[in-house]
């Protein structure tokens, strides 16, 4: 059975000069993959996260065909299923550490709550797992961070810290938005191992939502690409330089290469039939 | 202690001694600007002229003004506040007679603000744009614009006058005078100490009432600041973060939102009580309490110059010290600054 199941999924912001069609009838499905939604800025990649956790703000209209994790309908639980849902069963890793963790709370602490809402544990033990934890994500000195401020770590530690902070409860679905785009080149590739790493290990579902397919094409086993609020094509990561779609295709030519000099990049060309057809499959 | 930290010491005092010098100065100012005539007001209406003139001397007014700047300075660095004209004694022993039941009509008055302010801040924070929300922000503009004399003797005709649920004036019952030992001279403590139920809800009846008007401004200032605060921080992406781990609206709310505004809302709790101190002025002359702010209006109505520098450099003083307490409190509370 599928973990999550996705179908016709809209989502609109209501803001008072008019509504904004965010999410156009969005489908997909969840096994225990690693998938990718890809897309510009503004093409709903984020927002499809967010209506997956019902985080959207009062004002934002939610409809679906199907949103449903396992048995739980996403859209019509209870305020008390949701957040029974919430981090014990789907988490996400934001973008970036320095604003989504608490200034004033010490890190450690931050972990050990993330464990604490759902189970009931003393605190001394959610205290020794969340130091367990932060050793998981290869921090040094575990003890020593945990009582640590967010301003006192580095950007890359602030991402392994948070990445701590989803697995811990051991989630089936982790939604990554964008883990290491507000990092240092040289520390991206350390946070991704390690959020492999965790994954493969307890057999979590990652949606993973980024913009940059070099990284999804390694990284991710399928690849949803979102243009305009839709879904364009659903393609398997390796297939990516076979991809049908125009769209597709223009963003995998607009990439620079390393080992082709490459005079001019193509400018993309888009078709405004794209919003309205179905998606390539 | 590193160099900058050291620096930083010194920095700070410095601004105090500038802020202290200003105050002085200020206030002296104030002193000579004023309509009134300090050496009538020392021999009275009907003292001959040669009288006068010698007061007059005696006071060093015949002296150029930087002289006399350079005497009051000396005067108020070593402590020599004059007498009050009013009681013959000292100033600074009048002022700490009277003080006490300031410091318990304020801080009755900020406790209710805090009590109430806070809670009512967050409420409208967290229910944006609805009725609750236009309810509070129109209840604390009432209370944030009304002049507190305006609604202290509409409260007296209210709750004195017609439901007689508050007491008259002063601070207790004139039955209940002398009937218990001052230890604090916060008679709320006191009545309490010396065991005497009676005299304790005569001392409540008699706080309530002006306290509750007192304090009707800071829970205006202090809900609209909390409310301000608080919307800062719940559109913080660590609130998404905390609603992600499944935490209920209530533990959001609380344990990550409000810990971040606290190092904020005790500095404007700093301030509130700084200016409840001078908002006793008023509310202790409508009720006939006997505090700091009655003192000070006798002394300013009498001319009694002395008492009333004195004063106006105590209110000073308070509020200096006020901001520096905010100061530390920030040092202690904030992770970052520390």
């Amino acid at each position: 059975m599928n973990v999550l199941s996705v179908e016709r999924l809209n989502v609109t912001f209501c803001t008072d000069e008019g509504d904004k069609h965010a999410v156009r009838d969005v489908s997909f499905t969840l096994n225990n993959e690693k998938l990718a939604i890809v897309g510009e800025s503004g093409s709903g990649k984020s927002t499809v996260g967010k209506a997956i956790l019902r985080l959207n703000s009062p004002s934002t209209r939610v409809t679906a065909d199907t949103l449903r994790f396992k048995e739980t309908d996403i859209l019509t639980c209870s305020e008390r299923e949701i957040r029974a849902l919430r981090g014990q069963h789907i988490s996400m890793i934001m973008q970036d550490p320095k604003f989504s963790l608490n200034p004033v709370v010490t890190v450690g602490d931050q972990i050990a709550e993330a464990l604490r809402v759902h189970r009931r544990i003393s605190k001394r033990q959610a205290r020794e797992a969340a130091i367990a934890m932060l050793q998981e994500v290869s921090i040094a000195d575990p003890e020593h961070v945990y009582g640590q401020y967010p301003h006192e770590i580095s950007g890359g530690m602030g991402q392994r810290v948070m990445i701590a902070m989803m697995v811990i409860p051991e989630p089936d679905i982790i939604i990554a938005d964008e883990p290491t785009s507000a990092l240092d080149v040289s520390v991206q590739q350390d946070v991704l191992n390690i959020l492999n790493r965790l994954i493969e290990k307890k057999n979590i579902s990652l949606i993973f939502i980024s913009h940059d397919l070099n990284l999804v094409k390694k990284f991710c086993d399928r690849v949803l690409v979102m243009y305009g609020g839709r879904v364009v094509e659903s393609i398997r990561a390796d297939e990516l330089s076979n991809a049908s779609h125009p769209y597709t295709r223009g963003l995998m030519e607009s990439l620079p290469s390393l080992r082709h000099r490459r005079e001019t990049l193509p400018v993309m060309t888009r078709d405004p039939a794209w919003l309205t057809q179905e998606p390539l499959t | 202690m590193t160099r900058s930290r050291y620096l930083s010491v010194v920095r700070k005092v410095g601004v105090i001694l500038i802020t202290l010098l200003g105050l002085l100065t200020m206030t002296f100012v104030i002193g000579r600007l004023m309509p009134i005539d300090p050496v009538l007001a020392v021999v009275g209406p009907d003292a001959d002229s040669s009288t006068y003139e010698q007061v007059f001397r005696e006071m060093g007014l015949d002296r150029p003004i930087w002289v006399q700047y350079q005497y009051y300075l000396q005067d108020m660095l070593s402590g020599d506040f004059g007498r009050a004209i009013l009681t013959g004694y000292p100033v600074v022993s009048d002022i700490l007679r009277v003080l006490p039941a300031t410091i318990e009509l304020a801080s009755v008055a900020i406790l209710f603000g805090v009590g109430l302010g806070v809670p009512l801040g967050v409420y409208a924070a967290t229910h944006r744009g609805r009725l609750g929300d236009h309810l509070t922000r129109l209840i604390t503009l009432f209370g944030y614009s009304t002049p507190v004399f305006w609604v202290g003797m509409v409260g007296l005709i209210i709750f004195y006058a017609w439901l007689n649920w508050a007491g008259a004036a002063g601070r207790i019952g004139f039955a209940f005078d002398g009937m218990f030992t001052q230890y604090t001279g916060f008679y709320l403590i006191d009545t309490l100490l010396s065991g005497n139920w009676e005299a304790f809800v005569s001392a409540v009846r008699h706080i309530a009432l002006p306290a509750l008007i007192l304090g009707l401004n800071s829970v205006s200032f202090i809900g609209r600041m909390t409310r301000s605060f608080m919307l800062e921080q719940l559109s913080q992406e660590y609130i998404k973060t905390a609603r992600v781990k499944g935490l209920s609206e209530r533990s959001v709310i609380w344990k990550h939102a409000f810990k971040n505004i606290l190092v904020q809302l005790l500095t404007i709790v700093a301030l509130a009580y700084g200016g409840l101190l001078e908002g006793a002025v008023l509310i202790e002359t409508v009720f006939a309490w006997p505090g700091f702010g009655q003192y000070l209006t006798d002394s300013l109505l009498m001319g009694d110059m002395n008492a009333v520098m004195a004063s106006v450099l105590f209110i000073g003083l308070v509020f200096v010290f006020l901001n520096l307490l905010s100061d530390a409190l920030y040092k202690l509370f904030d992770p970052r600054t520390r």
